[in-house]
């Protein structure tokens, strides 16, 4: 669209600037002041430079974590994104109570408040009196989510698959449904096997819609935090503590608001460094 | 292969379904079943878990706390998004791209990182525990989406729409309101969706500004896991009825809600 010049347009933003900058700033600058300081309680601050910085970026403590977040992060985009791809495609075409019932029931789990999420998949999980549980016991696995690492992750991806593969399904299925029936028939003239058809019609359609899949997965799994603190809370040990739940731990756990804060804008600064090159990506599809 | 295509959902929705179940199965046992032994289904059909959280306030109240500052912040986020929307689908300004970058960078901030700030700025001001805390709070990433969706679907309405208006001598305003916004009607109850479910699913917040008056439902979950020993029949019960809300917005949106995922851009 060709867009007029106009500065007065920023009058158009000002409630949402306003709200958005009470909302932003004003942590954002709390978190840079304590990460510059040291506090000994009673409002005392003494200066300390980058020290909690050098400190946080040195510490095996927080390369755990964020060795941690990136497994996560990478396992569950490489299995939610071609699923969900796969799932879209063999979706419904035609308007009807299928199509609806895929629709809804897809939708449910993005719309349970993420702790129901971690208490449900924790019940489910038990080995003793949950469903998935009693079901890998009685098959002869020796599955402990709570003791066992490679169970809590297990179980772990297996519940970020189920919350959030829907979201890639429904993204991927409106790509599909946007492309015109001419294509296809297209397709269907030159005698086009479904794979070329997938490879050359519905991939480069599907584009778009994809690069704002990974986006929004992406930074909305770098910030997990309620889910899998319900589910194990960060445990057997230490070894499902992701980036937040680590975060959490120091701030409010142990209270050392200096390494905390400096940590918060390591972690943030990483997420939107990865964003930005998303969101360029995204913004170079769209002009094409 | 066309008659096996039905497949691939049915067992998908199989697998979205079974924990739905299980928790469902759940709320309709007493503790002693749940805990004695493994039933695939209730043997013992109980309502006690339910009755329980319609007759004590804690719990319902609960209910009631969550859908008030869900329902402030949607129409407060959604609100002040469209007039900044149609900025950004209409105009060409100083800053445009940096801004709408910048917006973004706020529903990307981890909940974690603003936890403890925002309970000492909501404390400092006097809101802590009050509805309108969190709903405050949670138009950080709430306006940022509705922005984008209603972009999207503001950026598909022709501007000859806006031309012939001012030509016929409606003021902006006028034509505002009764023309564009009847216009784009589904890319506004897209961004309620949206940001009614992301107000509703979020609970590190919420907890966080939240003590006594204005508690979620949600969060009085954990309280019970943890304090009153380990009612799950209660819990489950409670978590069942966090499901319904959704399902019927959702219900409601259906036909719009890949649309809207896709951030109004299809």
């Amino acid at each position: 669209m060709n867009k007029t010049t106009n500065q007065k347009a920023w009058i158009f933003l000002a409630p949402v600037l306003i709200l958005v900058a009470f909302n932003a700033f004003i942590p954002l600058m709390t978190v840079i002041n304590y990460s510059v300081q040291e506090t000994f309680g009673n409002n005392y601050f003494f200066w300390e430079g980058l020290t909690w910085f050098e400190n946080i970026l040195h510490s095996e403590r927080f390369h755990n974590s964020l060795i941690r977040q990136l497994t996560f992060t990478f396992t569950i985009l490489l299995i939610e994104i071609p699923l969900g791809v796969a799932i879209a495609l063999a979706m419904p075409t035609k308007k009807g109570i299928w199509l609806s019932i895929c629709l809804v029931t897809m939708s449910l789990p993005l719309l349970i408040p993420w702790n129901v999420v971690g208490s449900m998949w924790n019940i489910f999980s038990l080995p003793e009196i949950g469903l998935l549980g009693k079901l890998l016991n009685s098959l002869g696995f020796d599955y402990n989510y709570t003791r066992q690492i490679g169970d809590a992750w297990f179980t772990l991806i297996l519940m970020d698959v189920w919350h959030w593969t829907s979201l890639v399904v429904l993204l991927s299925y409106a790509g599909l449904v946007a492309i015109p029936d001419a294509y296809y028939q297209a397709a269907k003239i030159d005698g086009a096997s479904a794979w070329s058809v997938f490879r050359y019609i519905q991939l480069p359609k599907m584009k778009r819609v994809l690069t704002i899949a990974i986006l929004l997965r992406f930074m909305d799994s770098f910030n997990i935090y309620t889910e899998p603190f319900v589910l194990t809370g960060g445990g057997p040990g230490n070894s499902t503590t992701l980036l937040s739940i680590d975060l959490v731990k120091l701030a409010l756990g142990q209270f050392d608001l200096g390494p905390a804060a400096a940590m918060s804008l390591i972690y943030f600064l990483i997420i939107l460094l990865a964003s930005w090159i998303f969101y360029t990506l995204m913004m170079r599809n769209e002009e094409e | 292969m066309k008659t096996t295509k039905w497949l691939v959902p049915t067992i998908y929705i199989l697998f979205l379904l079974l924990p739905i179940y299980w928790l469902v199965s759940m709320s309709f046992k007493s503790t002693n079943e749940i805990l004695g032994s493994f039933t695939l289904w209730p043997q013992n059909f109980t309502l006690e878990n339910y009755i329980t959280i319609f007759t004590d306030s804690t719990w319902y109240m609960g209910y009631f706390n969550s859908l008030s500052y869900v329902s402030i912040n949607t129409i407060l986020s959604v609100a002040v998004a469209l007039p900044a929307a149609y900025a950004f689908s209409r105009f060409h300004f100083m800053g445009d791209k940096h801004l709408f970058f910048w917006l973004l960078t706020n529903r990307m901030a981890p909940a974690a990182v603003f936890a403890l700030p925002f309970f000492q700025l909501y404390s400092s001001i006097g809101l802590f525990d009050t509805y309108i805390a969190v709903a405050l709070a949670h138009t950080l990433f709430n306006i940022p989406l509705s922005v984008w969706i209603l972009e999207g679907f503001m950026s598909g309405i022709p501007k000859q729409l806006d031309e012939t208006a001012y030509i016929d001598g409606y003021s902006f305003t006028r034509f505002f309101i009764k023309i564009f916004i009847p216009t784009i009607l589904a890319g506004i109850g897209v961004a309620l969706f949206f940001a009614f479910m992301f107000s509703w699913v979020e609970l590190l917040l919420a907890k966080t500004l939240t003590a006594v008056h204005a508690k979620p439902i949600a969060a009085l979950m954990t309280k019970t896991a943890s304090s009153s020993g380990y009612e799950l029949g209660l819990l489950a019960a409670a978590g069942s009825l966090t499901i319904i809300p959704g399902a019927i917005v959702v219900y409601f949106v259906r036909n719009y809600i890949a649309k809207g995922f896709a951030l109004g851009r299809v």
